[in-house]
């Protein structure tokens, strides 16, 4: 990708340093040619052929198309990362970066990664906007407060290289370096090893899922009042409404701070907002349990209505009478 | 016209009164350009102070000089000050100003009183700006990004926001001003296509100003509305959203760089046809040039925004857009260069800057292709890539420009001569200083190094200490005109109506010209720069 890159610089330089030359070229030589011999001499008249204005309009259109074409192909590949991917997310902090490994392993300022191996960085801000930078390969992305943003690099060499908050963020946006650590496969197999004293990310997921009583109403079952969130993510859900979305994580960590704003069809939105009550890092945690359960089948529900578990840890209890139906599986 | 002028005319506008009222209570468009000269030459001292600041922390690769609050303070005044309190205003209330009535040959401009008004306007927002300075500082950049300006910073944003927005409505006034004073007091004979290439910028900058000031305005309120009062409409804790300013920030800013540029486009178009003494070629295309810059500059801001989530559709329509502005300037570039085709061609000290303005100008349009491709400017983005790149199109354009202008005009304002070699001298140490400061700043941009950076690793020191070097020549270079202008209004020849030879109506009137600027109404039966019909000639000297 980053020579992908470079080839499009360099050609965008040459083009540029053809149009300096020349016209620094033509001011030389016209000025020379055409300077004032006489006090008092004033030029000729000289009638525009429309044909040259047409050529020096047309030129740089047809170059400025070019430009753009090739530019937009190299950003559709910098947008789009390949299938198999290493996930990492990154959350941004006044002034620091934190890291979070699926394995569980928690790092910042350093990431290390494996050379040879598609990276998927996502990426969120706990405050305000920081950008996501790694010079070497050629690759950037604002980490925004609210949303994720990905971004992806394939490193080749195993060596360190700089990162950088791009975006001014205050105080010490320039202390908010960090370096990114490329290693040999098997190398990063033995730093991956020295493993996570919490367990996957998944499962520190799993974990909160249970400490924050999520999984009262979000069942396996099929019986609880929210939906059943296995196989839901990546998958087209169908909202209260009409409407549908696709579950990605933006979709997952919007349903755990603001619930309301796309219910699945068929539940009510009695589920409490959680804003404020978890950190980015505990969302990505949540976010990436809710992606493990994809591979698991939805169960079907069993025959016999038990209701939803009673619990004195869920946050808000519908009234009576105004149970969900229930919902029908797959969706 | 050669030997009966070269004494100053007995009255002009300015000694027509005397006083610090006669100036204060003035409606005369020229004393109200020089009350503009006054304010915004001050600024730009200000401004670049705040700038030798910044170069001199970057010597060295630690932020040893001043403290990171304090450097952060210092980027961002130094931005807030050139933008707002010197560019804007620059060539429009200035020389604008002084020549718009004079060249469609008007007693006035369409509002005198508006026009003072318009000063006073912005002599308030400027205080109120500089109150903000002075009182402590802002830090959030001159873009105020939220949700770092309207929930993290704790300077001084809530002033400058005002300041600022204060400063907008005379931007406003002055746009309108100048765009009543086109269509409605144009002298007999003075049609649109005899117009100085100058009242065309001026009039596509003028719209500008009026279309796009509105939206800045409604911007700062909000950000003002949100610091204060918590709205939510930028804090994705209530469901707004941070990007939402970009979109409206850029909506005015991107569209500012023109106005700041296009002024400087209709100087370096008049330069080029006095120095040469023949008709721009292309007039049509120079003159539709300016308006299509003014249209097409309204649909291209979100290139600013490549990298802040964008998807990658509306990223690919604002990166077509944004090579579609390009060409206008292009047309441009080659046309002032086929102008000097045939001419007589002077290399006296505004021609110096106007040939310095299409070179720098010329490197600063094609980098900006850097930054509209969409590939190269994931990378070049936020770092000295772009630093450089604004900086070519605002000092290496703008302000070549202008000083360009000002050197053209200055016999006209005030009636005397500067010395020509002083001029060229002062004319190649800015080229110089400016391309030695600037220059390597692309490469530091294509190596990594972020913008708004207080400390920066090592690798990027030597580059950084080129970049001081030259805004230490840079400086000198701004310094010499100061002293030799200075010394021209005491002890510089007496310039005459028409020093450089050249053609135009503000050549025909005295220098100073009278408070109504013409004895009678000229009449127009040319087109602009009619070398070949009128022939002038400067005055002999000595």
């Amino acid at each position: 990708m980053a020579g992908q890159v470079d080839a499009l610089y360099f050609f965008l330089l040459a083009v540029s340093a053809f149009f300096v030359i020349l016209i620094a070229t033509l001011i030389v030589v016209l000025g020379v040619r055409y300077r004032r011999r006489a006090h008092g001499d004033v030029g000729a008249k000289v009638v525009p052929a429309l044909s040259l204005e047409i050529a020096w309009t047309v030129i740089p259109l047809v170059l400025g198309l070019v430009m753009f074409a090739w530019g937009a192909n190299v950003y559709f590949a910098q947008a789009q990362p390949p299938a198999e991917t290493l996930d990492i997310y990154v959350t941004g902090k006044q002034w620091m970066w934190k890291f979070q490994h699926l394995d569980g392993q928690r790092e910042i300022n350093e990431l290390h990664v494996p050379a040879g191996r598609a990276v998927r960085v996502t990426g969120t801000s706990e405050d305000v906007i920081h950008s996501f930078f790694i010079p070497a390969f050629r690759v950037k992305a604002d980490v925004l407060p609210g949303r994720y943003t990905t971004m992806w690099f394939n490193a080749t060499k195993p060596g360190r290289y700089h990162i950088f908050c791009a975006e001014y963020c205050g105080t010490r946006h320039s202390g908010m370096i960090g370096t990114i650590v490329v290693m040999d496969p098997t190398e990063y197999q033995a730093w991956l090893s020295g493993g996570a004293a919490e367990g996957s990310l998944a499962s520190q997921g799993q974990k909160l899922f249970q400490d924050l009583a999520c999984i009262t109403c979000h069942r396996s079952d099929g019986q609880g009042r929210g939906p059943n969130l296995e196989g839901v993510f990546g998958s087209r859900i169908e909202l209260n409404g009409g409407a549908t979305v696709t579950a990605d994580e933006a979709y997952v960590r919007e349903s755990i701070l603001s619930p309301s704003a796309k219910v699945t069809a068929g539940f009510q939105p009695i589920m409490p907002t959680f804003q404020g009550l978890v950190s980015e890092e505990q969302l990505i945690a949540l976010v990436e349990y809710v992606k493990s359960l994809k591979g698991r089948p939805a169960q079907a529900p069993p025959t016999q209505h038990e209701g939803p578990a009673a619990g004195e840890a869920t946050p808000a209890r519908p009234p009576a009478g105004n149970q969900p139906r229930q919902p029908s599986p797959g969706k | 016209m050669d030997t009966d002028t070269l004494a100053l005319p007995r009255t002009h506008y300015l000694n027509a009164e005397y006083g610090i009222t006669s100036w204060l209570l003035t409606t005369d468009h020229k004393r109200i350009g020089l009350l503009f000269l006054a304010a915004i030459t001050f600024f730009f001292v200000i401004g670049g102070i705040f700038a030798g600041l910044i170069r001199l922390e970057l010597l060295t690769p630690a932020g040893d000089l001043v403290g990171d609050d304090t450097y952060n303070k210092l980027f961002t005044m130094h931005g807030i000050v050139m933008i707002f309190l010197f560019l804007i205003p620059s060539i429009p209330a200035v020389l604008g100003n002084f020549l718009v009535p004079i060249m469609v040959g008007a007693r006035d401009l369409a509002f005198p009183r508006l026009n003072l008004m318009s000063w006073y306007i912005f002599m308030i927002g400027a205080v109120v700006t500089t109150g903000a300075i002075v009182l402590g500082g802002v830090d959030t950049g001159w873009t105020f990004y939220t949700p770092f300006s309207t929930h993290a910073s704790q300077s001084n944003v809530l002033m400058a926001g005002v300041g600022i927005f204060i400063i907008g409505f005379s931007s406003i006034l002055t746009g309108l001003n100048f765009i009543v004073t086109i269509h409605t007091m144009r002298a007999p004979g003075m049609t649109w296509f005899r117009m100085p290439l100058f009242l065309w910028s001026i009039y596509a900058t003028s719209l500008i100003n009026v279309l796009g000031t509105p939206v800045l305005a409604i911007t700062l309120v909000a950000v003002v509305l949100e610091r204060a009062m918590h709205l939510g409409i930028f804090d994705p804790a209530y469901g707004g959203d941070p990007v939402l300013f970009q979109h409206l920030f850029w909506f005015y800013s991107h569209p500012a760089v023109y106005i700041m540029i296009l002024p400087s486009m209709g100087v370096v178009s008049e330069l080029i046809a006095a120095f040469s003494r023949k008709n721009i070629f292309g007039y049509t295309f120079v003159a539709f040039s300016s308006l299509a810059i003014a249209i097409f500059g309204f649909l291209v801001w979100g290139h600013h925004m490549f990298v802040a989530g964008m998807s990658v559709y509306g990223a690919m329509i604002f990166s077509v857009l944004s090579f579609l502005v390009a060409v206008p300037s292009a047309i441009k570039v080659f046309n002032w260069t086929a102008t000097l085709y045939k001419g007589s061609i002077s290399f006296q000290t505004p021609m110096l800057y106007a040939l310095g303005f299409i070179g720098l100008f010329t490197i600063g349009g094609l980098t900006g292709l850097f930054l509209a491709t969409l590939g190269v400017d994931v990378h070049v983005t936020d770092t000295y890539f772009v630093v450089a790149h604004f900086h070519y199109i605002m000092v290496g354009g703008a302000i070549m420009g202008y000083m360009g202008g000002m050197h053209y005009w200055w016999p006209k304002i005030t009636g005397r001569m500067y010395p020509d070699l002083w001029g060229k001298i002062s004319a190649v140490t800015i080229f110089l200083g400016f391309n030695l400061t600037f220059f390597p700043q692309f490469v530091l941009g294509y190596m990594g190094m972020p913008r708004r950076y207080h400390a920066y690793p090592d690798e990027f020191q030597a580059l950084n200490v080129l970049s001081t070097a030259g805004a230490s020549i840079l400086g000198v270079g701004y310094l010499i005109p100061a002293c030799y202008l200075l010394w021209s209004l005491k002890y510089g020849a007496v310039a005459g109506r028409n020093p450089w030879g050249a053609i135009g109506l503000e050549w025909t009137t005295t220098s100073p010209p009278p408070t109504f600027n013409f004895d009678s109404t000229p009449v127009v039966t040319t087109p602009a720069y009619a070398y070949d019909v009128i022939k002038p000639r400067e005055p002999e000297r000595a």
